[in-house]
């Protein structure tokens, strides 16, 4: 983005900057995470409420191990977004296309592992509204949760894989990598509320 | 949009450093919940943990530190002054389990 689309020319010769002097895609991809932050806490917030104030809320999970790789792969890819963002700032338009596709197949190993731990549980037989452990509502509150992330993180995949081929095509540039990076650590950021309330406060000891 | 002096002042080591100490945040977590306390103590934990990892993602993996003073204190302000407006029930939570105050 040149200095041109960053400034608004004024009559007196002074440049006025947008909005907290941020580009627009930028401050947009900013407001919607931070309107994406009240649906998801107002998510939590339901979730904690209703757990709180249920007495026979189950706790079904055995094993961190899924989770712990789920976590790891997560965070992984949000450093592997970083280094596409610096390739790209770099001018490395190879480098720059390879990690965010790398970013794109973490995320695609972790929408795979979470239908994979979804699938566990409907087998033991926990769906929406019934489970063989407790309260029904533990069902539809997970679902609803972690498939409000899910479909986040699906949403990013597919971003990133459009972005990088665009970007490697030359239509887009390294500013709309950086609005897209927003979006994947944002994602990344709702994972570190929803692994201890959702996963580590509902475990077996 | 981020200026290239912002980038060339700091490096990948800083990302990595930030990486790093995130999975440590992470594994925290991990061990927290294998802690012998009880829930209500496990949840503020874990709550405290997961604010600082939030706080160290957006801060230097989302760059809000290298943005404009006005641009951070609003996201900041803003977003925590609804969190916190989101907290205004939970009494009502604990209600669901006593009956009180309404029940007789």
């Amino acid at each position: 983005m040149s200095q041109a689309d960053l400034t608004i020319g004024h009559p007196t010769g002074q440049t006025l900057g947008p909005a907290f002097a941020i580009p627009t895609k930028k401050l947009a991809m900013w407001l919607f995470i931070i309107a994406d932050t009240m649906t998801f806490a107002a998510c939590l917030v339901a979730y904690g409420f209703l757990r709180n104030g249920t007495p026979d809320w189950p706790r079904p999970f055995h094993s961190i191990t899924n989770v712990a790789i789920m976590t790891f792969i997560l965070l992984t890819s949000s450093l592997t977004m970083l280094i596409g963002l610096r390739s790209a700032r770099a001018g490395d338009k190879a480098a720059a296309f390879r990690w965010t596709m790398i970013t794109a197949a973490l995320g695609i190993v972790f929408a795979f592992l979470h239908i994979r731990e979804w699938m566990g549980l409907i087998d033991e037989g926990m769906t929406m509204f019934k489970n063989p452990w407790g309260t029904g509502l533990f069902g539809a509150s997970f679902f609803s949760i972690t498939g409000l992330h899910l479909t986040h993180v699906t949403g990013g995949v597919i971003a990133l894989l459009v972005v990088g081929v665009r970007y490697k095509g030359g239509r887009y540039n390294a500013d709309d990598i950086e609005v897209l990076g927003l979006y994947w650590h944002f994602v990344d950021l709702v994972w570190m509320f929803v692994v201890p309330l959702v996963y580590l406060l509902n475990l077996t000891h | 949009m981020t200026t290239a002096e912002d980038h060339k002042s700091d490096g990948i080591g800083k990302d990595l450093i930030v990486y790093v100490c995130l999975l440590a945040l992470a594994g925290l977590q991990f061990v927290i919940a294998y802690q012998n306390i009880d829930a209500s103590q496990m949840f503020t934990r874990m709550l405290a943990v997961a604010c600082i990892e939030a706080g160290l993602a957006v801060l230097f993996f989302m760059h809000l530190w290298t943005e404009k003073r006005a641009f951070l204190l609003f996201v900041v302000i803003f977003t925590v002054g609804v969190l916190l407006g989101m907290q205004y029930g939970w009494t009502d939570s604990f209600r669901m389990v006593t009956g009180t105050p309404f029940a007789k």
